[in-house]
């Protein structure tokens, strides 16, 4: 287990790198507003168990219900559409012509609709994260190297032996970078639909401790959100390494 | 029974930008049981023959069969090993080979016992677990096989299973293949660009012409299977005269025939470009 020792090692490393950059930066900086690590993590050890925890539950629940969501719709649409023609004539235009579209922009759409619950802020990733993976899986799919496709056709695969064999597992990588590249944007839409409508999330507990002027708390909620960043991120890393063992090889 | 008889086929590539006629008119008769091997220049047609006969690819004229049956679709007792081996590199060493077998419903058990076997007979039964990318190009080589094997198909379509092997291994897995035919009386047809192994696995050698492909010249080679042949004057004998040939087809060379301005719209047939069947 020597991979696991190093990639402690690592963690551990960058965390106290980070730390150091933060307490520096914080003295620079000289102000309130930038609390060094010490009084932040004071205050997030001392809320995190009473004020915090139901924010980080709901925050993470919408994230992980909205991500998975997006998935499961995507993935299949996605890899069909890049495998057949005919449905790609159909799909590719509404596509093209929808993904540019910052779908940010629909969050007071969705907030009138879907009021200020978790519904318009699962709504609203989703399509997000929908909209990324598909365009993702349709590449992917069309990328796939017909010699592939001959050899199991030539073993007398029919269409769906076709996908289970190739298609999916070919552009299974691909559709894990576009999740983790998706993490990011899923947090940053989190913390903005939290931050403009509900009294749940730690959007919301942020920009309420910020109102507040209460820094300290403030950065509790921020350190609570960027380990939500973090672990849904490593969540990836670990079924990538599970589900795409061959990539590893040669390396 | 699985001879093959392709008659008068010709097949036009539609292409992106430019058709290609790969094959024009090309007449050819495999004996069941029979072991041919297929040579000619790059790009006349061998691959594109293999995969008509496989059933992948449907003749834009004229008409396959095998074993007495128009081929429609790919035969479940085909096998097939396409020139870069169409492995797939997310699978084991073990599932490659076991992948005919679990497409055509093979039980688990059954499975894993033929696959075993099979892996056994080209010698990579210890690397079972491998992923293709840890693999020499020649365990590559002989995984492809293997997966051919384990189908125990009568007819077997192999696109240069040899090359870019080293001459000592070359030699060795040409023994394997030349043992399992006396062992399984298969009907074999053998691409290849190498004049020895052509004369080494075919009992008839097929000279095809410069692209579009057509048969020009078929060497018989009587010997072929006999041990020892290769150390014989006769198998030398027989590779002087199809290396004769081939120089012979290179001085003609591609432009020396009938001018063939236009790609496609020229041939004897009027809807020559036909495009090969949708993948996947
Ligand atoms: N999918 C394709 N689309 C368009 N043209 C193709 C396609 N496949 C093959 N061709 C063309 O058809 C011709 C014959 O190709 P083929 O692969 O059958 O040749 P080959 O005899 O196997 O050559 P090599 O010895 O180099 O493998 C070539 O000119 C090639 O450019
Ligand atoms: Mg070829």
């Amino acid at each position: 287990m020597t991979g696991w020792r190093r990639k402690a090692v690592g963690y551990a490393g960058a965390t106290v790198a980070l730390l150091v950059i933060w307490q520096l930066g914080s003295l620079a900086v000289d102000s309130r507003a930038l609390p060094g690590p010490v009084p932040a993590l004071a205050a997030f050890a001392g809320s995190f168990a009473t004020e915090l925890w139901p924010h980080l539950v709901s925050s993470s629940w919408r994230v992980l219900a909205a991500m998975t969501l997006g998935t499961v719709l995507a993935v299949p649409l996605g890899l069909l559409v890049g495998r057949s023609p005919r449905a790609d004539a159909v799909f590719a235009p509404l596509i093209f012509l929808v993904y540019p579209i910052p779908k940010v922009v629909f969050l007071p759409v969705l907030l009138v609709l879907l009021g200020l619950g978790d519904a318009s802020k699962i709504v609203l990733i989703t399509l997000i994260v929908f909209f990324q993976l598909l365009v993702t899986a349709r590449d992917a799919a069309r990328a796939i190297p017909p010699g592939s496709v001959l050899s199991v056709r030539s073993l007398g695969a029919g269409r769906a032996d076709v996908f289970r064999h190739v298609v999916v597992p070919a552009a299974l990588p691909d559709i894990f970078t576009a999740l983790r590249i998706g993490t990011g944007t899923a947090v940053a839409v989190l913390f903005l639909s939290e931050s403009i409508g509900g009294r749940l999330g730690l959007g919301y507990y942020i920009v309420d401790a910020w109102g507040r002027l209460a820094y300290d708390a403030m950065f509790a909620g921020i350190l609570a959100m960027a380990l939500l960043g973090v672990a849904l991120y490593e969540l990836l890393e670990l079924a990538e390494g599970r589900l795409c063992r061959w990539t590893r090889v040669g390396r | 029974m699985a001879g093959l008889v392709a008659r008068d086929v010709s097949v036009t590539y539609a292409g992106v930008g430019r058709a290609t006629e790969a094959l024009s008119g090309l007449d050819l008769a495999v004996a069941d049981g029979e072991p041919v091997a297929l040579i000619g220049p790059s790009g006349c047609g061998k691959s594109t023959l293999l995969l008509l006969a496989s059933g992948l690819l449907a003749p834009c004229a004229g008409d396959i069969a095998v074993g007495g049956e128009p081929v429609r679709g790919p035969r479940l007792s085909t096998a097939l090993i396409l020139q870069d081996f169409g492995l797939l590199p997310w699978k084991t060493v073990l599932h490659n080979a076991a992948l005919g077998l679990e497409v055509r419903g093979v039980g688990r058990v059954e499975r894993r016992e033929r696959v075993a076997a099979s892996l056994a007979r080209v010698g990579l039964a210890e690397f079972a677990d491998a992923y293709p990318g840890e693999l020499s190009g020649g365990m590559r080589q002989r995984l492809a096989l293997a997966r051919a094997l384990a189908l125990d198909a009568d007819l077997l379509l192999m696109d240069e299973p040899l090359s870019s092997l080293d001459a000592l291994t070359r030699e060795d897995l040409q023994d394997l293949l030349l043992e399992l035919w006396r062992q399984r009386g298969h009907t074999s047809v053998l691409v290849t660009h190498s004049i020895e192994e052509a004369v080494f696995l075919g009992r008839r050698v097929i000279v095809l012409s410069p692209r579009p492909g057509r048969v020009t010249a078929v060497v018989d080679n009587p010997r072929m299977g006999e041990t020892g042949y290769r150390e014989t004057a006769e198998f030398y004998e027989r590779c002087a005269e199809l290396r004769r040939l081939l120089a012979a087809e290179g001085a003609l060379g591609p432009d020396a025939g009938p001018a063939r301005p236009g790609p496609a719209e020229e041939g004897a047939h009027p809807a020559t470009a036909c495009a090969p069947e949708a993948s996947s």
